[in-house]
């Protein structure tokens, strides 16, 4: 790293751990040694609050030994604000920071004479922040650092990829060229499917079957991670493994839910090698040294090769000795998809997904940072944002309609004459017209989204002990007495104050299941083929024969999805007929096709009342079964179709909302607007159907449909699908649920369909309780 | 015509599903909480430039509600307009188009806590109007009787052989109805937070807007 320092960016892949982050540090602590630098000289970016605190302790460490007069300082949203007064006026040397924390500060009006001096920039864990906006967003600010720095260079730190020159182009200024080292991958991992006495279920996401298997390995290992895929999953486990845990062992938990006290004692137990396990979910996926991991257990399957392999670079990465991890399928579908996942694994055969252009959304709050930095000059800030990776093919046109929707909100009707959010002065410049409205922008900088979610904390007098939080949503659903899991401990649903979820312990219950977004991966289009080419398989040999037993009972009631066809069953089901449809395109193309199906099933009267799509299949209930929902399938009519009534579906109001608020059409919903009373804000929705129905193709209409085409909506692979299936459509009708489909009743994230169906029970549930409670005829 | 029929203090009333309460007796539409004019109101604040259309929207509503019942007297019951600058910022064409629905009416703009004052539009301007048995005011107060108000954009959920379902709705007692907003850039509040669960007495009930209005009894907490 030393030898390329003068380089204006480097890129440096390596395996997970493998000391890589201190290497980024090296030519920084060798500039910086002579003492002569004021100011700010390098900074450090991160996609964790937990990793820049994580990196300053073990940076302060060789500093302070070799006595390098080096001032050393974090700001994320955990810093004071007091701190980061005082880091504005006089930066340390090494500034460690987050993409939101970096863009904020480049809002503020001082930031050329705060970032004056700044020499180098290090990008950890690059890899992750490419997959998100959080990456266009970062390569945003360090074009706007650029400028103010000319000589500015780049580091970025990358676990194993499939595609490094795709993450260099990301991080580089363009055009500058970006040389990519790679660092020696070790030796191969040791990855294995755990062995338990019990088989897994036919359905469910909790592995409790395999509890004892996973105490054992524990008690045999000095610290063993356990991965979840969401961080409902991880709660339940965490309260089995608990209840199981006779010795004692100790073991925490670790989402991103939790309240953060409880998060950041966790982590410290952790460094301090006292606890044996942490059950935990991608929180902990990205680099924090968690101490001596000898063990790295993944529950549920993989969904993606490229994860797996990085979760299992945390085990013996300080060691230089093969990485060792097990995999623990939930339910005997994901037998088969870890089995496929493990052999990817050990045919370094990784899966990816090309990154599309820069997103747009993020280009307009990157316009709005600007101006609440000072006036600019729109022909130099376009020239400035071309020099951002994800940005250099931005043509000019797009940055106008960008910069005509952050002045004028960009509507054919142009009604905001007078109060432009943005004006040109008679210089030229732009500028803020009410300067109050770069405290609203500042407020509203990032692009995670976060769903609506309510702390929970324990009652007491006055302020009991935090929790964590859970969905609105699901809160709502409770009523006083409910038992939910939170932090692994089963509460009692109180009641609601002030916006605040209050609980009492309660031992002892069956608790009801907290649901959390979390993300939910997609499984990759080369692990979904692996699959699928497992499936046609005579035999499986390479499976446990309960999973090869349940496999061959598919086969017989019904038949086993084969590459270039269709399988579609139809049975009926708790009162309801469902139909499903093994596509195998990934959760947000089956998810898709949930939305054109249902659209042709309420056509036909079917009365469809939800659907919900996993990796390999949609389901979809109602209230009538398809006598012969062949017709259904005709793809020419679900390709016409997608247009006209793809705009009114829940998915595009979702994407609409992620990118309105990004975008600052959207304020993000803060608890004190919540509590200050509802009535006064209203659902995004709202601005949805208004633009639909007077100005469908304005700019952020059009960023929602580019943006649900490549992300939620996913046409691309229903396309490849079709394709690939053409007539060849089998249909089986089945007396009750098939082995394949059982474990779709389980899923999470079942979607509405707001037909006739609705208005149809809505009528059922009226005359009921009008009926029940003596109501028929009140008012008089 | 399609909506929730009931009596309130001896007076007829129909709840349409749009959200209008339609009064056949006097020929009477009411509706309440229309807020035209928010877009403008919050970018004038320095907020985000919302789709500037709500107020055509809800223009659009009121007319073919007006339309459907030839209805000869019309009660804006309060909030008409977010705020009094609101009002007077209203494009010329939507001052227009208020003015042809208003021909050949009775109008009463009832004032609410946005829009106090004066209205500078056509129209009578009160701060209640007393109708037969029937008092007309913006915001609910203690111990009415025969009350129609609104101010709190009502809105019910509930749940539907395991499906989420929330509207606006109407919520009725023996003594009063409040009524849900209208306008088309309108939030709402839950039926059984306060106040509206102790302003609706027992036996209450909640009268969802939508194709076809629905009654339940008032879901509480």
């Amino acid at each position: 790293m030393v030898a390329r320092a003068d380089a204006p960016a480097t890129l440096l892949i390596a395996p997970t751990g493998g000391g890589k982050t201190m290497a980024g540090f090296l030519p920084t602590l060798a500039e910086l040694a002579d003492g002569r630098h004021t100011g700010l000289h390098t900074l450090y970016v991160s996609p964790l609050k937990a990793l820049a605190a994580d990196i300053k302790r073990n940076l302060r460490t060789p500093v302070d030994e070799i006595g390098l007069p080096i001032r050393i300082e974090d700001r994320t949203g955990d810093t004071s604000a007091t701190q980061k007064k005082r880091q504005r006026a006089d930066p340390p040397h090494i500034l460690l920071t987050t993409p939101e924390s970096l863009a904020l500060l480049t809002s503020y009006e001082d930031a050329p004479r705060m970032f004056a001096g700044l020499q180098r920039v290090v990008v950890d864990e690059i890899h992750a922040l490419a997959e998100s906006k959080r990456g266009d967003q970062l390569m945003l600010a360090l074009a706007r650092l650029q400028s103010l720095c000319p000589g500015l260079r780049r580091v970025g730190l990358s676990a194993t990829v499939e595609d490094p020159a795709a993450i260099a182009q990301l991080l580089a200024h363009h055009p500058d060229p970006c040389e990519i080292l790679m660092a020696d991958p070790g030796p191969d991992p040791n990855i294995a499917m755990l062995e338990t006495a019990e088989a897994p279920p036919w359905s469910g996401g909790g592995a409790a079957y395999a509890i004892p298997a996973v105490l054992e390995q524990v008690r045999q290992h000095k610290t063993t991670l356990i991965f979840h895929n969401t961080r409902a999953q991880a709660e339940i486990f965490f309260h089995n493994l608990w209840l199981a845990n006779d010795e004692g062992l100790p073991i925490g938990i670790h989402h991103g839910s939790l309240d953060r006290q409880r998060r950041e004692r966790v982590e410290a137990a952790m460094v301090r090698g006292e606890l044996r396990a942490i059950v935990c979910t991608g929180s902990l996926d990205l680099g924090i040294d968690w101490g001596d991991v000898d063990l790295v257990i993944q529950i549920g399957a993989p969904k993606n090769v490229k994860r797996l392999v990085q979760r299992i670079g945390r085990a013996n990465h300080r060691y230089n000795a093969p990485s060792k991890a097990l995999l623990v399928p939930a339910n005997r579908f994901e037998v088969v998809e870890c089995v496929a996942a493990l052999e990817a694994a050990r045919a370094h055969d990784l899966d990816g997904e090309p990154r599309g252009p820069g997103p747009r959304d993020v280009l307009c709050q990157h316009i709005l940072i600007a101006a609440c930095a000072g006036p600019f000059d729109a022909d130099a800030l376009y020239a400035e944002m071309t020099g951002a990776g994800p940005y250099a093919d931005l043509e000019r046109v797009e940055f106008d309609a960008c910069l005509d929707f952050c002045a004028t909100g960009g509507y054919a009707l142009r009604a905001y004459d007078r109060w432009q959010r943005l004006q040109q002065r008679p210089d030229g410049l732009w500028q803020l017209r009410d300067p109050r409205s770069a405290q609203r922008i500042r407020m509203n900088i990032g692009t995670i989204q976060d769903t609506d979610t309510l702390k929970v904390r324990m009652r007491r007098n006055r302020g009991g002990k935090p929790l964590g939080e859970i969905e609105e949503g699901f809160a709502a659903s409770l009523s006083p007495g409910d038992t939910f899991l939170i932090g692994g401990q089963v509460v009692r649903y109180e009641g609601l104050r002030e916006m605040v979820v209050e609980v009492s312990r309660e031992r002892g219950r069956k608790p009801k299941i907290a649901t959390f977004m979390g993300t939910k991966f997609a499984t990759s289009t080369q692990l979904s083929a692996r699959i699928l080419d497992m499936l046609q398989q005579k035999d499986w040999p390479q499976l446990p024969r309960h999973t090869a037993d349940w496999l061959a009972l598919q086969r017989r009631m019904s038949r086993l999805p084969q590459r270039g066809r269709l399988l579609i069953e139809s049975f009926p089901h708790d009162g309801r007929e469902c139909v499903c449809v093994y596509g195998f395109a990934g959760r947000n193309a089956q998810q898709t096709l949930g939305l054109l199906l249902t659209k042709r099933m309420e056509e036909t009267g079917l009365h469809p009342m939800g659907f919900v799509a996993t990796d390999y299949a949609t389901l979809i209930w109602g209230l009538d079964a398809p006598t012969d929902p062949r017709p259904l399938f005709d793809i020419d009519a679900l390709r016409d179709g997608l247009d006209t009534w793809l705009a009114g579906n829940a998915v595009m109001k979702r994407t609409f909302r992620a990118s309105a608020t990004i975008a600052g059409l959207i304020e993000r919903n803060t608890g004190g607007q919540r509590k200050s009373g509802r009535q006064a804000t209203f659902s995004s929705d709202i601005l949805y159907d208004t633009l639909l129905k007077y100005d469908p193709d304005h700019l952020l209409m059009r960023i929602t449909r580019a943006e649900a085409m490549r992300g939620l909506v996913d046409f691309g692979r229903i396309e490849e699908m079709i394709a690939r299936v053409g007539a060849r459509i089998d249909l089986v009708r089945v007396g009750r649920v098939t082995p394949l489909a059982a474990p779709l009743f389980l899923e999470v994230g079942k979607v509405p369909v707001k037909g006739a169906a609705e208005e149809r029970l809505l009528a059922e549930e009226s005359d009921r309780l009008l009926a029940e409670a003596g109501l028929v005829g009140i008012g008089a | 015509m399609s909506g929730y029929s009931f009596d309130l203090y001896g007076a007829g009333l129909t709840a349409l599903g749009s959200g209008a309460l339609w009064w056949p007796e006097r020929q009477a539409l009411c509706v309440s909480d229309l807020h035209l004019g928010k877009s403008e109101r919050i970018a004038r604040r320095g907020g985000a430039a919302l789709p500037p259309y709500e107020t055509r929207d809800t223009l659009a509503r009121l007319a073919s509600d007006l339309d459907r019942t030839g209805a000869r007297t019309v009660i804006c019951l309060g909030d008409s307009f977010d705020d009094p600058l609101a009002m007077q910022a209203l494009p010329r064409q939507d001052r227009l188009w208020i003015s042809t629905l208003q021909a050949g009416r009775r109008w009463i703009w009832i004032e609410g806590n946005h829009d106090p004052g004066p209205v500078d539009l056509s129209g009578t301007h009160l701060a209640e109007l007393s109708l037969g048995p029937l008092q007309f005011r913006h915001i609910a107060a203690a111990e009415a009787k025969g009350e129609v108000s609104g101010h709190y954009h009502p809105k019910v959920r509930l749940r539907l052989r395991g499906r989420a379902l929330q509207r606006p709705a109407f919520l009725l007692d023996r003594d009063r109805l409040i009524l849900p907003a209208y306008g088309t850039y309108t939030g709402g509040l839950f039926c059984d937070r306060p106040p509206l669960a102790d302003l609706i007495g027992d036996p209450g009930l909640a009268i969802l807007t939508g194709a076809q209005p629905r009654a339940v009894p008032m879901p509480r907490s």
